[in-house]
């Protein structure tokens, strides 16, 4: 193979990270580079420096150190059989790249993840040298997020937690099985032990920074995770539940849902199909659901229709409210924050306005609509001073007139 | 009618010093008019209003305060007439900051939300260019904010960039830091800002490889990113050539999928990727697929059958047979088509000539669904709700195999390809196309040739006659491969 340039690297490494959903910078300690003598800040919120046509936003460079790769699972397009282009940065390269989109504000830090090359514990050390350099060579303060590798010595996963914002180990797919057939190289029981291990060093990291104020700070940020939707057959209930599982037991501070892309160069296992991208955004608006409205894993599955997924025309707080309309409509001037949550169309921000508010008047569905993008949609779920939605909450049509109308064409444009 | 001036567009301590004396003089918000900079001036106005040094000061809550610093920076001139309205609002009821459906207040939280996030937007899509000078290497960028943010946000840029020596140049005030002091100048104009920075056309580069096209959605890209910034961004060129690239990828693979039944262009695809595949990942991925069939519980019928029947055959077979259900002796056996239907499809096969040893058997649904009477247990009709539930495990079996041609035998499995009920007696005996772009026949079950009274001989040979049509269509499509 000839020597590729910088910049025919970036394309190769850059286009084999895009299938990763994560991208976050946000939830890190507040730092930033006055006394220093490098570049970088983090303020605690993410900052998304451009989007792309695909509508996800481009935060941190993401790229992988090398789309090589030893191992050979079904879903991934760096597979060891997959027919693409391969290239392999070195730590350097890295290190000056990010350095050099910082200055110019092009992104919040960088994003490595790799390809595994001829051992886990020999890619983990390159992963871990770039950001050691980054930290120690040029003194950057902005964000690092690293995804380690299972398989790699503890010792050098407990490195990638020191010098990174945030550290993410990959759990694929939502069920063993579809690990089993998809990923048969890959094993759940040590990507578990790995979270595991990962938890206890970020909360031993955590004690050791309240008793000594010079202790490093490890992985601030947390730990979070991936996993494939749309490639085993895992239904939507069973992918919440998992969430929750992983969330619980391992504290992670989110699970990135990715719909299943299989273009180009898809292994002959996978059907060539375009990605279901509203399931993944459905998916997302549950996940939203248990972390801020206080929906339990089981409720989110109780939303789901017959075949356990999450409705593609409604948002899953729509579709869980109009199974429930017993519990509607919810008064605005009496009911407590959790059931105010619960409506359609009423956010944490507006339900916070609300009962800020009717300390010291009632109030009326206009005082509501100025508190809410549109008060259309909440209209059947609430009664307020002078407004009883009388029989709305009851209509069978309901749902179609609630739903939006013009997604119906994204949908099956398949 | 009281005229106060303040310094500059977002002159907040000048606002708060002029806002207090009035209000603690009385005057309503009504009679006040509020100028900015140092000419022009209100015909009605009388003598500006000047603050008496050691006036009694009053509190606000602080609420207020984040309020007024932020709205202050908005471009509307009637902020500072609403933000003194809610001022004297505040002195007259403390709660008033509480009251968010308010309309006063929830105006002036919404241009507050407006600076905001004008700030947060400044932080994202400045773009900083490097430029050699005589002071050495400096940063220079030009940004046109909707809002008077310049001030207000330089700080962000000191803590980031604190080792550089930076500037951001906007129309209305510039600010630059030298890595010791931050400095302001008045507005400057896009010419005064460079133009190409040699990191640009990677940075580019970045951009165009890391957007998937496969998921093209432009609505929630210009809802974070609004075009009144792209001018200013040079990634943003791309997005147009980035689009049209997309939606021709796409096209190319609906038209490959299309086209594949008449050419059997897919299938040529499918056998050259089992080239490059190393032989052992199907098989493996097969046998993973069998075991986690062996648990399925997708509908009830597990709960009654003694196993899972899944299909068998070379993995690599040109014809994919599926079936209805398995029967009382595959559901012994576990394997498919070992029964009387399956030794009347064996003869068949062999009168057509098609090698049974070389095709891929399978059901469209895995489970015996059966009504116990008495000892026997008799063959029951899966419903839809079956059909559809097993029909993940049919389509992972023929992604597997890629068969050139799959063929439904009777009603169910053509329900399971076809995803909806078709009649076989007009579609048998020829070619159509199943809704993945793979190409279907349909002939009938042979356990129908066991049930039938009438014309037997005459059905079975028309069955045998199908049979033949499809070996021999699997043999031309073998050739142009």
């Amino acid at each position: 193979m000839s020597r590729l340039d910088t910049r025919e690297k970036l394309a190769i490494l850059a286009d084999a990270a895009k299938y990763d959903a994560s991208c976050a910078s946000s939830g890190s300690v507040k730092r930033n580079s006055v006394g220093g003598k490098g570049i970088g800040s983090t303020e605690g919120m993410g900052i998304c420096h451009a989007y792309a046509p695909d509508g996800r936003c481009i935060s941190l460079l993401k790229i992988l150190l090398t789309n090589s790769c030893i191992f050979d699972c079904h879903y991934c397009i760096n597979r060891k059989s997959s027919n693409v282009r391969r290239a392999r940065f070195t730590a350097a390269e890295v290190v000056q790249l990010t350095l050099a989109f910082y200055r110019r504000n092009y992104i919040e830090g960088l994003f490595l993840s790799s390809g595994i090359i001829r051992s886990s514990n020999y890619t983990m050390e390159q992963i871990v040298e770039v950001a050691r350099s980054l930290r120690e060579d040029h003194d950057f303060r902005g964000y690092i997020h690293l995804k380690t590798i299972p398989d790699a010595d503890p010792e050098l996963v407990h490195k990638a937690g020191l010098h990174a914002d945030r550290v993410s180990i990959n759990v694929e797919l939502p069920t063993e099985s579809g690990l089993k057939r998809l990923a048969p190289e890959k094993d759940g029981v040590r990507i578990e032990s790995a979270m595991d291990g990962m938890k206890a060093s970020i909360e031993a990291g955590h004690d050791e920074k309240k008793r000594f104020k010079a202790a490093p700070a490890f992985a601030p940020a947390g730990q979070s995770t991936q996993m494939i939707v749309g490639a085993d057959s895992a239904n939507d209930g069973e992918i919440v539940q998992r969430a929750s599982g992983l969330y619980d037991r391992f504290a992670l501070r989110r699970v990135y849902y990715s719909a299943f892309s299989p273009i180009p160069d898809a292994s002959a296992i996978l059907p060539l199909k375009r990605p279901p991208l509203m399931r993944e955004h459905r998916l997302y608006q549950s996940d939203w659901l248990m972390r801020f409205y206080g929906f339990k894993p089981a409720e989110v599955v109780a939303a789901t229709d017959a075949d356990g997924m999450l409705p593609l025309d409604i948002d899953p707080k729509l579709a869980w409210a109009l199974k429930y309309r017993g519990q509607f409509p919810v008064d605005v001037n009496r009911a407590p924050r959790e059931m105010l949550l619960r409506v359609p169309g009423l956010g944490v921000k507006a339900v916070d306005k609300i009962v800020a508010s009717r300390r010291w008047r009632r109030l009326t569905l206009d005082d509501v609509g100025r508190l809410t993008v549109s008060v259309a949609k909440i209209r059947p779920f609430i009664c307020a001073e002078g407004w009883q939605p009388v029989a709305l909450t009851d209509r069978a049509d309901l749902r179609q007139r609630l739903r939006p109308k013009t997604e119906q064409l994204e949908l099956f444009r398949a | 009618m009281r005229s106060v001036r303040l310094a500059h567009e977002e002159d907040f301590d000048g606002w708060r010093d002029a806002a207090r004396a009035l209000a603690l003089a009385g005057v309503p918000a009504a009679e006040v008019s509020w100028q900015v900079g140092a000419d022009g001036g209100d015909l009605f106005g009388d003598e500006a209003i000047v603050p008496a040094a050691g006036a009694p000061a009053f509190a606000v809550p602080r609420p207020f305060v984040e309020l007024a610093r932020a709205a202050i920076c908005h471009s509307d001139p009637v902020r500072f007439a609403l933000l003194y309205a809610l001022l004297l609002r505040v002195r007259a009821h403390p709660h008033a900051m509480e009251d968010q459906a308010d309309p006063l207040l929830r105006n002036l939280e919404l241009m507050a939300k407006d600076v905001r996030r004008d700030m947060h937007k400044m932080h994202a899509f400045v773009r900083f260019r490097e430029v050699e000078s005589e002071g050495g290497t400096r940063y220079v960028a030009w940004f046109e904010p909707d809002h008077h943010i310049v001030r207000a946000n330089a700080g962000f840029f000191v803590r980031r960039f604190a080792n550089m020596a930076w500037s951001i140049l906007t129309p209305e005030l510039c600010a630059h830091w030298d890595g010791a002091g931050l400095s302001f100048s008045p507005g400057a104009t896009r010419a005064d800002a460079p133009d190409g920075d040699p990191v640009e056309e990677t940075w580019k580069t970045y951009y165009a490889s890391i957007f998937n096209p496969a998921r093209v959605k432009v609505k929630a890209m210009t809802k974070e990113m609004p075009r009144k910034y792209w001018k200013n961004m040079p990634e943003t060129a791309l997005v147009g050539q980035l689009l049209a690239g997309a939606q021709a990828r796409e096209a190319e693979m609906v038209e490959r999928s299309r086209s594949k039944a008449a050419e059997g262009g897919l299938a040529r695809a499918a056998a050259a990727e089992k080239r490059i595949e190393p032989g052992g990942n199907v098989r493996a991925a097969w046998e993973a697929l069998l075991v986690e069939a062996r648990g399925c519980t997708r509908c009830d019928l597990y709960r009654c059958g003694t196993q899972t029947v899944f299909g068998e055959g070379p993995l690599d077979a040109r014809i994919l047979f599926v079936g209805e259900q398995p029967g009382d002796q595959e559901d012994l056996a576990g394997r498919p088509f070992v029964g009387p239907a399956g030794q009347l499809f064996d003869r068949a096969l062999a009168e057509a000539g098609v090698d049974r040893s070389a095709a891929y058997v399978t059901n469209a649904v895995k489970h015996f669904k059966f009504e116990q009477r008495g000892k026997r247990r008799i063959h029951a009709k899966p419903n839809g709700g079956e059909i559809d539930a097993c029909r993940w495990w049919i389509e992972q079996e023929r992604a597997l195999i890629r068969p050139p041609l799959t063929v439904a035998l009777g009603a169910t499995a053509a329900r399971s390809i076809f995803g909806k009920t078709v009649t076989i007696g007009a579609m048998r005996g020829r070619a159509h196309q199943a809704p993945n772009g793979d190409e279907a026949w349909i002939t009938v079950h042979p356990s129908f040739l066991l049930r039938v009274r009438d014309n037997r001989e005459e059905e079975y040979a028309r069955f045998v006659a199908d049979l033949r049509g499809i070996g021999e269509r699997a043999r031309a499509l073998a050739r142009t491969d």
